[in-house]
């Protein structure tokens, strides 16, 4: 039942997406051009990987307010290596991306595995430290457009069958984090860990692991947007991406992945995050000041959890009849 | 106090006193069980009066109900002969009744003058909290029941013991005349033990009426001057204690007309599959060993706190016992983890459900693969089909009541999560299976379905270890006992020496009567 209902949770933001559209497309018709409704999903790239790195993360209890600084700071190394080292390949770079993101996405993880710290304290830290790093290791510097590599830049902008590379990659981690969440055992991990970790324990599963294993993956999926942001916008410095954290987990909550863990799939962080992405591309559109895109953006959040916490009344009542039970 | 003579009489008239608390025809069921069928019960002030039952006999029901948790479905409360009712714990606690629970209620991080004038401190003139006169006035009430304890630190760095006092500082304070003790020593060491027992006598002293809660005789026999057992949720005797011996009490409390049915066997014992020795932990129990054949049911029997679940859990890798060796099938066996446990062939089903056995938000059939995924998937993906068809099967052999395997789990009723979680372990092919309070809190029919499987399991060759504080449960269904009391093996039944009685003196410590 709360399983359809939540399928269903789904549909109603599809819905939701699709009237959205569908109002902004009968004043301004150019909107929904497919050209541009593309362009609209290659801005939102970033979130929907981000957001679905973070799901997993939110899945198994956590949360992880590092990735923009971790996005930042891979973006802002890899843009010096670049500098440093023209020639590197495309492949070498999106490696050296993906693995210092899972790197801090590591350092995350087994802080809260084998310190057991609130992960919501770790990675205010490590959010801090990461930025502070960027800092050290740039002296405050920007890297500009004129010192990357054509190579380097051209990357995330290359069409491919009529799609940037950008997007294209986030469709893949989509595919792959559909897998990986409904057809691995690491991914029903993740549910399990979250839905209820006591239980997990008394199952035979490392909770602390899983915990760290989904870090590792948002993690990396960070380093991976930073090189890709960085190279689409040609420059790097301190304060790239600064807050972008938030919207990630805002486009989380709005997928309907439930911060109390266990509840969340990978359309509902999908759509989650495009609801945002519209919402942002529009307001120019319609001529909305940009300042509203945040109010907007608070009330879908209200409005999603508001949503999630009266379909997930039954639920309630299952747990008061064990309690009467257990006399 | 309106006194009202006119017409209600006190029910004593040639008593010393008569009750400040009088409970009668209390009845309260819950879905599938009823709890308490019409009990009586009489508090007197200055005096102590002991509730004695087993596990399940609604003591603690009867507690929820006295301090407004609970609503009773039929009956009357009275203080003082008027009629009252305790729709909320605010309204027990301003008519003077209070609770003083093993796990007392109380904040850690405030201090102890704060804890006990929480909600009601005193005030200076501008409305402020008047901290000089709170710290005074606590000192003047922890005096008053010979409690050592400075007003100013955190409740925090107290023990048990002090937490104990620092509540019932709060129940003087609050001018409860009606103080319930919920096992009160349960957790406290000798000392402390004798420390209560003078807070008892100052409290009496003082004319409180105290309704004393234990398992343990030789403290009931102490300190209380009345008693009331309490079987399966009625009031099966009361009266003066000095007028009962030890045995009419285990009796009472035991005594029962057999109206459950359980599964007749014949146990095949097979090979020895499980040796424990020396079992033992810096703090939860000591020195555990016993041998279990295959196609044996072995109870376990004891008072809660007895260090039984500590011990299935330290034996399922979930704690780490500090001495002590396991052999299955002759051979040495690790459980460092969970994960080892079910490696080396052993399960544990776990008492407390909710919490620590169904993952709701999942659906049945993957509660039930879940430690099985790794038969159930190829090359590092899941088999969904594979999945579905093992739920079905393990399932169907318990005799599963569900609309459907992709239904989630939370929505199925106690005792069916119970079959959902037994047929997860059966799905990895244990050895060797524990069942911790298999039918605690289930209805009377899935009861029955659970104690039927176990016998079946027994007679497929499994071990099978039952941890119940059921004594039914465990003359039904067990081949062999092994009580514990205070984390060590208290005693070993089998055959004819399996009785209620001993059964009940070897878990509440009772040597001095011969049976």
């Amino acid at each position: 039942m709360i399983r359809l209902l939540f399928k269903s949770r789904e549909a109603i933001l599809g819905a939701a997406i699709l009237v959205l559209v569908a109002a902004i497309a009968s004043r301004f018709p150019a909107f929904v051009a497919p050209s541009n409704l593309a362009n609209v999903f290659n801005d939102t790239a970033p979130l929907i990987i981000l957001a679905l790195g973070q799901m997993v993360v939110i899945l198994t209890r956590c949360i992880d307010l590092s990735v923009a600084a971790n996005l930042a700071l891979t973006g802002m190394a890899v843009a010096m290596l670049n500098t440093v080292m023209p020639g590197l390949p495309i492949p070498f770079i999106l490696l050296v991306a993906l693995c210092l993101g899972a790197l801090m996405g590591l350092v995350n993880g087994l802080l809260v595995w084998k310190l057991d710290i609130p992960p919501i304290v770790v990675t205010l830290g490590t959010m801090t430290i990461y930025r502070g790093i960027i800092f050290v290791i740039s002296g405050g510097e920007w890297i500009n457009a004129h010192e990357m590599s054509d190579t380097f830049k051209a990357f995330p902008r290359a069409a491919l069958f009529g799609l940037p590379v950008l997007s294209w990659i986030a469709i893949a981690v989509a595919a792959g984090f559909a897998v990986l969440v409904g057809r691995t055992p690491l991914g029903r991990t993740f549910f399990a860990v979250g839905g209820n970790p006591h239980a997990a324990v008394y199952t035979g599963i490392d909770v602390g692991r899983a915990q760290c294993a989904a870090y590792v993956l948002s993690g990396a999926l960070a380093g991976l947007t930073g090189y890709l942001w960085v190279a689409r916008y040609a420059v790097a410095y301190v304060d790239i991406a600064a807050g972008f954290e938030l919207e990630v987990v805002a486009a989380c909550v709005i997928g309907g992945i439930s911060i109390a863990g266990g509840i969340g799939s990978v359309g509902g962080a999908l759509l989650g995050a495009l609801f945002l992405g519209i919402v942002k591309n529009a307001l120019p559109v319609i001529h909305i000041s940009p300042f509203w895109q945040l109010a907007i953006s608070g009330s879908a959040i209200i409005i999603a959890v508001a949503f999630n916490a009266t379909s997930s009344r039954t639920k309630g009542r299952v747990i008061l009849k064990k309690a009467e039970h257990a006399l | 106090m309106l006194a009202k003579g006119i017409e209600d009489a006190p029910p004593h008239r040639g008593e010393s006193s008569a009750p400040v608390l009088s409970l009668t025809g209390i009845s309260k069921s819950f879905p599938g069980v009823k709890a308490l069928s019409g009990v009586a019960l009489d508090l007197y002030p200055g005096e102590v009066t002991a509730l004695v039952g087993e596990n399940g006999a609604g003591k603690s029901t009867i507690v929820k109900i006295l301090t407004g948790i609970y609503q009773p479905d039929d009956g009357q409360i009275r203080i003082n002969g008027e009629p009252v009712v305790f729709p909320t714990a605010q309204d027990a606690g301003s008519a003077g009744v209070t609770a003083i629970h093993q796990e007392t209620v109380l904040f850690d991080d405030l201090s102890v003058a704060e804890n006990i004038f929480i909600g009601h401190a005193p005030k200076t003139r501008l409305g402020l909290i008047d901290r000089k006169e709170m710290v005074r006035k606590a000192k003047a009430l922890l005096d008053r029941i010979g409690a050592q304890i400075d007003p100013g630190v955190t409740l925090r760095d107290l023990g048990i013991a002090n937490k104990h006092l620092v509540a019932i500082a709060r129940a003087l304070s609050i001018d409860a005349r009606i103080v319930i003790m919920d096992e009160p020593t349960a957790s406290l060491s000798h000392k402390e033990i004798e420390e209560t027992y003078e807070l008892v006598e100052r409290l009496k002293a003082d004319g409180k009426a105290i309704l004393f809660i234990s398992h343990k005789f030789d403290e009931i026999f102490r300190i209380a001057d009345r008693y009331t057992v309490f079987r399966d949720g009625e009031m099966v005797g009361a009266g003066k204690i000095a007028e009962v011996g030890e045995r009419e009490l285990v009796k009472l409390m035991v005594g029962r007309s057999v109206d459950q049915v359980f599964p007749k066997r014949t146990p095949q014992l097979g090979e020895e599959v499980l040796k424990v020795v020396g079992y033992s932990h810096p703090t939860e129990f000591e020195d555990i060993g016993f041998t279990l054949r295959a196609g044996e049911i072995l109870g376990f029997y004891g008072l809660v706190g007895a260090g039984r679940s500590e011990f299935m859990q330290a034996l399922f890798g979930i704690t780490k016992p500090s001495k002590g060796a396991i052999r299955i099938d002759g051979r040495v066996a690790v459980t460092r983890t969970p994960n080892e446990a079910i490696g080396h062939g052993i399960v544990y089903v776990p008492e407390d459900r909710g919490r620590q056995g169904v993952i709701k938000g999942l659906p049945i059939f993957q509660n039930v693969s879940l430690p099985s995924l790794k038969q159930t998937s190829r090359n590092g993906f899941l088999r969904l089909a594979e999945e579905f068809t093992l739920a079905r099967d393990y399932t169907q052999r318990l005799d599963l009541r569900a609309a459907a395997l992709d239904q989630d789990i939370g929505e199925l009723s106690g005792g069916n999560q119970q079959k959902v979680v037994i047929a997860k372990w059966l799905a990895t092919k244990p050895r060797v299976i524990i069942l911790d309070e298999p039918t605690k809190g289930i209805d009377i029919g899935s009861k029955a379905a659970v104690h039927e499987f176990m016998a079946e399991l027994a007679a497929g060759g499994l071990a099978v270890i039952m941890v119940s504080s059921e004594i039914p449960e465990i003359l039904g269904m067990s081949d062999r006992v092994i009580v514990m009391r205070e984390g060590r093996i208290a005693a070993e039944y089998e055959g004819a020496d399996l009785t209620p009685e001993h059964l009940v003196r070897a878990a509440a410590g009772i040597t001095e009567v011969r049976t």
